[in-house]
């Protein structure tokens, strides 16, 4: 029958012995900070040294392409053709100026006119302003993950084993140790805020619900190896207000949640997102709605409306660009957050793509492949700040009062402040965008409201 | 002539335009970019990049006709007078302009066709009558043999003083 070999039992005991270790580490390490709240500083030290890795493995690059003598290929984010800032009008009447020696007051049409158009749209194909905010920004030197790599023909061989090494440690080291942690978390998260919810609501449930959020947040955190700087902590979120931020991912929340309190506003889903959004509304008032009410502008105002003028409610956390961008610009707020009357409280989220792209493109990538990708990055890491509340002025309305919110963010988190929509990334843009150019254009050729007919 | 670095870039684009992944633009692709979907002669601009009766383009046809926009430098002025005029002479780019007035490609603009155009560049501001007399206009002022149409020769001339070379060229920031 079999034989038991002698060291099947030492592997045996081996094992056993190397996990309970691996676990003990894990706890000590990992998940008594996160509860406390406390660190170690690991993960800035393992970021400084993988910064230092990067720099030599560009360096080797450089080196080789130069030794082939090829050009490298650099990615540029500030476009690749130089666009002229004028305007219609200021170019359609230089056009005309170089054609005729005539007087050019006078509004009329010249063949020369189309050059203006063809030029524009020539230089829209070449490169836009949307279309590259909905792919993951291109890097300027690589972090040896092959996803970011456009110059593999100058690895040398140096470098290809320091790449398959990182691969080793990111699948077989980090990738486990992260889902275990992920799975610790969310579970943490779904039973104790089951738990608190039988309890009677009063001043203990609150604590207790806040901080068990808190936790499980901050277990998610170092899930993802997520090194997160905070500035201005002082301007934190209030009660009553709403804290409104730049989109990247999901993970946004996680990091904005590891550092205050906030209640949630969503869709609900199904499956496991949906079973952990019912157990966190039993602990405390997060704001969840049917998917036929999410179309409900009314009842979705009037339901946060309500929440925000409960004091006693934590403050409601939104992403008013309503979809994921790729973290090079912000895109339009939609107004809806910003006609409630609550105080705004603006945050500035900017992830360095260096150590991983926290970039959700929802059209390449489902969640759990996306969440993979996340989890074998080497590290997430992002500055996040806090700017100073602002209120609706009165001589402003809803829109102009996102805009200048919207402005706030991207000037502090370094980002394009655009007025495209978000929504582009899936739908065709409005008709009225192109109205607007005919209006302009016309009125250039018969002025505004001369009627113009010579024969 | 066009640097490596350039096309890797344009090679680099129409690849994240080609959303499909086959290795060809369809006219959808374009029509994505919201910029040009909200410039009046989008759909004119497009359709330069198809030959007659296709309607997806490889990445050759692309260079192709971006070639049209390369700015002419000095030094390629003199040079070689007795190959084939390149892509982006003052000429062809003229042609460029010209053919996006010709649907027909007939080489002649007629009424019609510069109605068309006009009709694109105003939407619904202007009324019929009065784009008419502007087209009328217009092609009095160009016609010189009398057919009542806008020949390409005719165009030139209409044109003649017009800076076309930088007009319509696009510079590379690198």
């Amino acid at each position: 029958m079999f034989l038991l070999l002698p060291f099947d039992s030492l592997v045996v005991n081996l094992l056993g012995i190397s996990l309970t270790v691996l676990f003990t580490l894990l706890l000590v390490f990992i998940i008594v900070p996160a509860v406390f709240g406390v660190s170690f500083g690991i993960r800035k030290v393992y970021m400084k040294t993988l910064l230092k890795i990067f720099q030599w493995a560009t360096l080797r690059i450089e080196r080789g392409a130069k030794e082939k003598n090829h050009p490298l290929y650099k990615p540029y984010v500030n476009g690749i053709i130089a666009k002229e800032p004028t305007s219609l009008e200021e170019e359609i009447k230089e056009l005309r100026r170089s054609g005729s020696g005539r007087a050019l007051d006078a509004p009329e049409f010249e063949l020369s006119d189309i050059f203006y158009f063809c030029r524009k749209g020539i230089e829209t194909i070449m490169d836009d302003e949307v279309t590259k905010r909905f792919s993951a920004e291109e890097l300027e030197s690589w972090n040896l993950l092959s996803r970011t790599n456009y110059n593999f023909q100058y690895i040398s061989l140096r470098l290809t084993v320091l790449w398959g090494l990182g691969m080793l440690i990111r699948y077989c080291f980090l990738l486990p140790l992260r889902i275990a942690l992920a799975f610790t978390g969310i579970s943490l998260l779904v039973t104790g805020t089951t738990v608190v919810g039988y309890l009677p609501n009063g001043r203990c449930k609150e604590f207790l619900s806040k901080h068990v959020h808190l936790m499980c947040y901050r277990i998610c955190v170092r899930a993802l190896t997520a090194i997160i700087t905070y500035h201005d902590r002082e301007n934190r979120p209030r009660n009553g207000g709403i804290c409104v931020a730049n989109h990247t991912s999901p993970i946004d929340v996680i990091i904005l949640a590891s550092d205050g309190y906030y209640a949630m506003v969503g869709q609900i889903h199904g499956g496991l997102m949906g079973v952990i959004q019912r157990a966190m509304v039993k602990a405390c008032p997060h704001v969840w709605f049917e998917r036929s009410e999410v179309r409900d502008r009314h009842l979705v105002a009037k339901r946060l409306t309500e929440h925000v003028q409960d004091k006693s409610k934590l403050p409601i956390l939104i992403f008013p660009e309503g979809t994921c961008i790729n973290n090079t610009s912000v895109m339009m707020f939609k107004k809806g957050s910003f006609e409630i009357g609550a105080t705004v409280y603006p945050v500035a989220i900017k992830y360095d793509p260096q150590f991983g792209d926290a970039f959700w493109n929802s059209s390449k990538y489902g969640m759990v492949t996306y969440l993979l990708r996340m989890m074998t990055s080497w590290a997430i890491v992002c500055s996040v700040w806090y700017l100073p509340p602002m209120t609706r002025q009165p001589e402003e309305d809803a829109v102009q009062f996102a805009n200048r919110v919207k402005s706030a963010i991207a000037r502090q988190g370094g980002l394009v402040d655009l007025l495209w929509d978000g929504g582009l990334k899936r739908e065709k843009v409005k008709d009225t965008f192109k109205e607007e150019q005919q209006k302009l254009y016309s009125k250039m050729i018969v002025g505004n409201h001369e009627d113009r007919s010579r024969s | 002539a066009v640097s490596h670095s350039q096309i890797t870039r344009l090679y680099s684009r129409f690849t994240s335009l080609d959303k499909g992944e086959n290795g060809t633009l369809s006219r959808e692709d374009f029509q994505r970019i919201p910029e040009l979907a909200i410039n009046p002669l989008g759909d004119r601009i497009i359709n330069a990049f198809f030959s007659e009766g296709e309607d997806q383009v490889n990445f050759r046809g692309f260079m192709r006709t971006l070639a049209h926009f390369r700015p002419i430098e000095d030094n390629e002025k003199s040079k070689d007078q007795n190959g084939p005029e390149p892509l982006n002479s003052r000429s062809n780019k003229l042609h460029f302009a010209f053919r996006l007035y010709d649907l027909d490609k007939d080489d002649k603009i007629s009424r019609d066709e510069l109605l068309q155009v006009l009709r694109m560049m105003v939407g619904v501001n202007i009324s019929d009558e009065q784009l008419g007399s502007i087209a009328d206009r217009t092609i009095q002022e160009a016609d010189q043999d009398g057919d009542s149409a806008i020949s390409f020769a005719e165009f030139v001339k209409v044109l003649e003083k017009v800076d076309v070379e930088q007009k319509m060229s696009i510079r590379f920031l690198h």
